[in-house]
């Protein structure tokens, strides 16, 4: 085999990544624990592995650079290269949608405790499921486990809508518990969105691994007739 | 210590092969002078006893007849032209004839074998044989000497030489320069031509020159096939006069006339081979270079 | 214009050595159409075998069909007839070296017998043109020869002399393999404004410049056709694995 220097600094990128995933991972974790605990301990701890999510975003960004520029990748070493970067961008964004949720956590402390009809630590584990997932789908290459993920957001969905209606209204009839609720809706749709980076990452797996572009199935899917920008090999993946 | 004399070894191999190199390039030069100076001898030697005999009658009068001091070599001199004008006419198409095919169109073939070996025998055939055989082909059958058996010898002469160099100049001509031709759409026989011979056309050329001074200075063959005149001879089926045999027989003669003249003859054919060479290298370098446009 | 190219089962042989087997494929009009595969794998043979170069090799031979427009070039005509269609530009550049800058340019029409002074100037000046060499020689077409310019400009020249006989086709075999890269990028920039008035077919080691350059790529591999696909294609999401190995670098 040719191009063995090549070869590993591929292994490094995805090595890097997936450093930088667990990161992401454990700082969600983290987030929901000091919600579930209130421990302002926990907030630090998620403040600061932000940080190191950040600046390794910023080195594997540079690290995948450098290999475009110096390799001219090209099909699945360019695909892979290509979703490097983005699941890098959708990690970052994990990370950053963990240090909102011990924002509101911390918020939270200051007020008195309050009974609000969500289930957050419900809704956070089946958005920490669908990122372990498409993560999981990246190590192995799995576009099939990866089509998974893509079908949990649903659920994910679902929950932010509820716990929108019934947080909306505690808001409007016991306006004494608004600021818990608030934050709580907020914390909603942080969750939601690590769900949705979730979905990115699973799409971008499959991307690397099928070159069908799946993004944006759900518009599609939803029978919008005007809307039939699907990419060539997005409707069947199979037959490339 | 070992590292010292490590670099003394070095310095002394350096030194050795810095000597290596001045003795070569000095014996080069050396072998170079020694191949120029028989040459510049001869011909300061060749001025020094024949410029004086110089004179226009020389170039103007024929022979006078024995006994009377003057006269000139005019015949022998047009006689040269006369006979070399016809060997080259006879020559210098067929060897590059022979060379063209045997490059370009029959290669590898039994025939092209033949052809090359026969000019390679008949290079080494003594010229004085191919007089005799220019005399039993042409003169016997015609019973007369002429001009015309004078320049088929010398022109058989040339053929050899010309046919191997022309061979040797087209074959070194690259690949690519006849793909470009024939990428083009030209028919190989044009190709051939036009672009191969065209572009080796100086070494062609040089061969040729190299046959032609070899001929021009050819008595031998023309012992019996040219046999000389003394007079001014227009006809090419009659006998013709030639540098070469004038200065054999004026040597080889009695008389210091004859001998002066032998040596101005010497003279004027050293000078008319030097003429004739430059002249061709003046025209076709500049024709080359230009182009046909 | 430029007309298409239809190969139908070419098979070729250099002696007993079967050097392509079972090539079909149609390259497409007034588009670039680049041939990727290692040493050996015979994309130069399928080059040559478009205009009957390869018989220039006494011991080469060919079965199948080759289409050129609606002309069969082994049936329905002669060698010589097909080169003046079937322009070739050669991996290093081979000006005539005895002849000016004008003459190598003319050569393929002075050769074929046109003697016209100014249709042949016109014909000169927009071959040079059109290979966008005029502007650098445009003052010295008599005076200097062919053998003169940079290697690039040397090339350029060849692209102008086959381009002067009208061809339709254009085939290029590694043309930018010998020269820097700028003349490189030279030489592709003119690939691109050529393709709309010849078909041209470009081989080339260099996957990069068949990025840069085609609209379809074939890959060879030891005397087949692999994959024959748009360049987007191959290069982004290549149906073949062997395709995909040697686009990576795997090997090759």
């Amino acid at each position: 085999m040719t191009r063995i220097r090549f070869q590993q600094s591929l292994e490094d990128l995805k090595e890097n990544l997936l450093v930088m995933a667990g990161l992401a991972e454990q700082a969600i974790q983290r987030a929901i624990e000091a919600y579930r605990v209130r421990d302002l301990s926990i907030c630090d701890l998620v403040s600061r592995s932000e940080i190191a999510i950040n600046r390794m975003e910023r080195d594997i960004d540079q690290a995948a650079l450098d290999l475009l520029a110096m390799e001219q990748p090209m099909a699945i070493d360019l695909r892979f290269i290509l979703s490097v970067i983005k699941i890098n961008a959708d990690l970052e964004r994990v990370g950053d949608a963990a240090k909102s949720i011990s924002d509101r956590v911390r918020l939270m402390e200051r007020m008195p405790s309050v009974e609000l009809p969500v289930d957050i630590p419900r809704m956070a584990s089946l958005a920490e499921d669908m990122v372990r997932k498409s993560l999981q789908s990246f190590i192995e290459a799995d576009a099939e486990l990866a089509r998974g993920v893509l079908t949990m957001d649903d659920a994910v969905d679902q929950m932010n809508r509820s716990a929108f209606k019934a947080l909306t209204k505690v808001m409007e009839e016991q306006s004494h518990q608004a600021p818990q609720a608030l934050n709580a809706l907020m914390i909603c749709r942080s969750l939601e969105r690590v769900g949705d980076h979730a979905t990115n990452i699973a799409e971008d797996v499959i991307f690397w691994v099928q070159g069908a572009d799946v993004r944006h199935h759900k518009s599609v899917a939803a029978g919008n007739s005007a809307e039939v920008n699907k990419t060539p090999a997005s409707a069947a993946p199979a037959q490339d | 210590m070992a590292e010292a004399r490590g670099r003394n070894e070095f310095a002394l191999r350096t030194r050795l092969r810095d000597i290596g190199d001045h003795t070569a390039t000095f014996l080069a030069i050396l072998s170079t002078i020694l191949v120029i100076l028989p040459l510049i001898a001869i011909f300061v030697y060749l001025v020094l006893k024949g410029a004086s005999s110089l004179n226009l009658a020389f170039f103007t009068q024929i022979p006078k007849p024995v006994g009377e001091s003057g006269g000139g070599m005019a015949n022998a001199i047009i006689g040269s032209v006369t006979l070399l004008a016809m060997a080259s006419l006879f020559g210098v198409p067929v060897g590059i004839g022979a060379g063209v095919y045997l490059a370009e169109f029959g290669r590898g073939t039994k025939l092209a074998n033949a052809i090359r070996f026969t000019a390679d025998v008949l290079n080494g055939v003594p010229s004085i044989v191919m007089g005799l055989a220019a005399y039993a082909l042409i003169v016997v059958p015609q019973h007369h000497f002429s001009a015309l058996s004078g320049g088929v010898a010398l022109g058989i002469m040339m053929i050899p030489t010309i046919c191997r160099t022309t061979e040797e100049m087209l074959l070194m001509v690259p690949h690519s320069v006849r793909e470009a031709a024939l990428g083009l759409g030209v028919p190989n026989w044009r190709s051939v031509i036009s672009i191969t011979v065209r572009t080796a056309s100086p070494g062609i050329i040089t061969g040729c020159m190299l046959a032609f001074a070899r001929v021009a200075g050819e008595t031998a063959p023309l012992l019996f096939t040219a046999l000389g005149n003394d007079f001014w001879s227009t006809n090419l089926n009659n006998p013709i006069a030639a540098l070469p045999l004038q200065i054999y027989v004026y040597a080889l003669s009695p008389y210091d006339d004859w001998h002066r003249l032998a040596w101005a003859g010497s003279l004027v054919l050293i000078v008319l081979i030097v003429l004739a060479v430059s002249l061709v290298r003046y025209v076709t370098s500049r024709g080359v270079l230009k182009g046909a446009s | 214009m430029g007309v298409g190219i239809e190969v139908t089962n070419l098979n070729a042989w250099y002696g007993t050595n079967h050097t392509l087997q079972d090539i079909t494929l149609n390259i497409p009009a007034n588009h670039a159409t680049a041939l990727i595969g290692p040493s050996g794998c015979g994309k130069s043979t399928f080059v040559r075998c478009l205009n009957r170069m390869h018989e220039t090799n006494p011991v080469a031979r060919v079965t199948g069909t080759v289409r050129i427009g609606d002309l069969d070039i082994y049936e329905g005509t002669t060698p010589v007839e097909i080169r003046r269609r079937v322009g070739m530009v050669f991996q290093r550049p081979n000006p005539f070296p005895t002849m000016s800058i004008y003459d190598n340019v003319a050569a393929g029409l002075k050769l074929n017998g046109y003697r016209n002074r100014r249709t042949l100037d016109e014909i000169v000046e927009k071959s040079l043109k059109n290979s966008a060499l005029w502007d650098e020689v445009k003052d010295d077409l008599k005076k200097k020869s062919g053998a003169s310019l940079s290697g690039g400009q040397q090339q350029r020249l060849c692209i102008a002399r086959a381009l002067a006989v009208d061809p339709e086709v254009l085939l290029m075999d590694e043309p930018a393999s010998a020269l820097d890269p700028v003349s490189t990028s030279k030489i592709e920039d003119l690939i691109f404004q050529l393709k709309s008035q010849y078909t041209i077919v470009i081989v080339t080691h260099n996957m990069q410049q068949a990025a840069r350059v085609a609209e379809k790529t074939g890959f060879f591999l030891n005397g087949r056709m692999v994959e024959f696909d748009s360049t987007h294609k191959i290069f982004t999401n290549p149906s073949d694995k062997r395709t995909e190995d040697y686009i990576t670098g795997r090997f090759g």
